[in-house]
């Protein structure tokens, strides 16, 4: 009977789900950019190959775009003979997720083993940058192109594999020229000869710079989830809230239109004896229907937004599929379609029969 | 030796309060129907039939006076006891069919079973009345694919496959052209005489309550002959 009278009305059913779908997509597309950026910034960071970063006091593990920590601080951690090579760069925001980094290619190179250039080489002249694979697709850019980025005018040298710090590079002292920050550096990478000293060497570095982040990388990338980053976590909670409105008031005016609609249905069914909560127990199964369908949906979904995501901006915005919250986003999808059954369902139960069948 | 009594109202009073206003539906009914009998409920608009036929089919209270159901005191029953009855001493058949439109002719049947919590096979007494409708080939059918005579004689078998003591039918034939009331009226006859159905017709049409074998007259909330 449940699902006889939700193929009954096949658009209504139709739209309730596909709604019911949105709530789960919005659910699954946020935690997955969220958990995709912070797994990319993880693998680019792991990328640099290095044992140690060290960075300024004050900044969030996310946020790069201060420059606070003089350069010499390279040469200082150079003079320890546990340090095979030091290497800084100067992240400056683009606007929305884009950064770029500035950095010392020749060091850089001795600490990761240099970039993979599939297409041009390395910086030539000043205003030249290096942008991975990705930024290069969405912005359509190929070698010798030029491209305008904070009020500078630069020629792409060439084009990188992605997975090493960052997307967009260009020279340190360059960058540090542009954003006023000559002589400084928003984070410090130190390769060890040994990668096993690195916890002593963090916490040695920890009693003699104070205030500064100091961890090892494995320390690092760790960090980069979820819960550590500020209002990310906050942010999320608000988008389920949103997604349990919309789960709520979807289903609250699909199953009360058609409680309106089925009045007499209802009473025919009081008459041949069913209880109020027989009938309830109906309106509750067709709910949990359209929530089951509704979240199977959201899930195809979300995989569509991942390749949206991936189409048009593959550099910017790295989507994950997340099958451990698609439990969490069916489970909120039932909730907020629950939530918006209850006053149909208390309506339909409470229904007098009589009245009921003789609704025109 | 007399018949078991199935339906006995005593001085059955209704009263609607309707806004400000008390109308009294019923004004002190007395009717007595035995098993196996087959009773038409003649009488114009307002004569208070309708309210009857709620009262003795446990889906409103009456305001006083008695309506014993196959033994049961309706008037003492709660709303959630008179539910109870309804699944399984109780069959309706109404004018407009009230058949499911999202199920089939033998869901719309099964369900009723499955109201009352009937498991296994219906008896043998309704495999035959099931014969005698002449429905079989067309349970798989929905109701908009079904004549109004077809779906009258569905609604009829949903009103017994459960054994009730009493059928109780509101205007049968209301919707039908007279071919299909002549049909449903000698089904409702034949259930009546072949299977021992005991049968409360209500109707305003004389030709109608000629099938029955007793036709009780009501008149401003009253029984005035029977």
């Amino acid at each position: 009977m449940v699902l006889e009278n939700l193929k009954h009305r096949p658009v209504r059913t139709l739209l309730s789900v596909l709604a019911i779908g949105v709530e789960v997509t919005m659910i699954l597309t946020l935690v997955g950019v969220s958990q995709g950026t912070l797994h990319e910034t993880a693998r680019r960071a792991k990328g640099v190959g290095a044992d140690i970063i060290v960075r300024p006091p004050g900044s969030s593990i996310l946020s790069l775009s201060s420059a606070p920590m003089q350069e010499k601080f390279l040469d200082f951690f150079e003079k320890d003979p546990r340090v095979a090579v030091a290497s800084g760069a100067t992240v400056n925001s683009l606007g929305g997720f884009d950064t770029m980094t500035g950095l010392d290619l020749a060091r850089f190179t001795r600490m990761s083993g240099g970039f993979r250039y599939l297409a041009g080489g390395p910086f030539a002249g000043p205003d030249d940058i290096l942008v991975d694979e990705y930024y290069a697709r969405q912005k359509k850019l190929n070698v010798g192109d030029r491209i305008e980025l904070m009020n500078h005018n630069w020629r792409v040298a060439g084009i990188v594999e992605s997975g090493k710090l960052g997307r967009i590079f260009c020279q340190l002292p360059v960058l540090q020229e542009l954003t006023g920050n000559t002589g400084k550096l928003s984070q410090i990478y130190l390769k060890l000869r040994d990668e096993s000293q690195a916890a002593a060497m963090v916490e040695e570095l920890r009693q003699r710079m104070p205030g500064y982040q100091i961890y090892t990388m494995e320390e690092f990338t760790s960090l980069l989830n979820v819960s550590n980053v500020g209002m990310l976590r906050e942010f999320i909670y608000v988008v389920i809230g949103v997604a349990v409105v919309v789960g709520f008031i979807v289903v609250f005016l699909a199953m009360y239109t058609a409680v309106l609609e089925r009045t007499r249905e209802i009473g025919i069914l009081k008459a041949l004896g069913a209880s109020p909560g027989f009938v309830l127990a109906i309106l509750v199964r067709e709910t949990l229907v359209l929530a089951a369908l509704g979240s199977v949906v959201g899930v195809g979904l979300s995989f569509g937004t991942r390749w949206v995501l991936r189409a048009a901006a593959p550099s910017t915005l790295v989507q994950e599929i997340v099958p451990e919250w698609w439990g969490y986003a069916a489970l909120i999808a039932v909730a907020g379609a629950l939530l918006g059954a209850i006053y149909p369902g208390w309506k339909a139960a409470r229904q007098d029969a009589i009245e009921a069948l003789s609704y025109e | 030796m007399s018949k078991p009594v199935i339906v006995e109202a005593r001085n059955l009073r209704k009263t609607y309060h309707v806004g400000e206003v008390d109308v009294h539906a019923l004004r002190g009914v007395d009717l007595r129907v035995e098993a196996g009998e087959f009773v038409a409920v003649v009488g114009p608009s307002g004569s208070g039939k309708s309210t009857l036929f709620h009262i003795l089919g446990g889906l409103t209270p009456p305001t006083s006076g008695t309506a014993l159901l196959d033994g049961q005191d309706l008037s003492k029953l709660t709303e959630a006891q008179r539910t109870e009855l309804r699944k399984r001493k109780v069959g309706f058949v109404f004018q407009r069919y009230n058949l499911l439109p999202t199920l089939t002719a033998a869901d719309n049947i099964e369900i009723a079973r499955y109201i009352a919590r009937r498991d296994g096979e219906p008896d043998p007494k309704f495999q035959e009345a099931l014969q005698m409708l002449g429905i079989a080939h067309r349970l798989r059918h929905k109701p908009r694919a079904m004549s109004g005579g077809e779906q009258q004689r569905v609604a009829i078998a949903r009103g017994i496959v459960n054994n009730p003591a009493v059928l109780l039918a509101d205007e049968p034939t209301g919707n039908l052209d007279s071919e299909n009331s002549e049909i449903v009226l000698k089904l409702l006859q034949g259930l009546n005489e072949r299977l021992g159905q005991t049968i409360l017709m209500i109707t305003h049409n004389p030709e109608a309550a000629a099938y029955a074998h007793r036709i009780v007259r009501m008149r401003d909330g009253r029984v005035i002959e029977g």
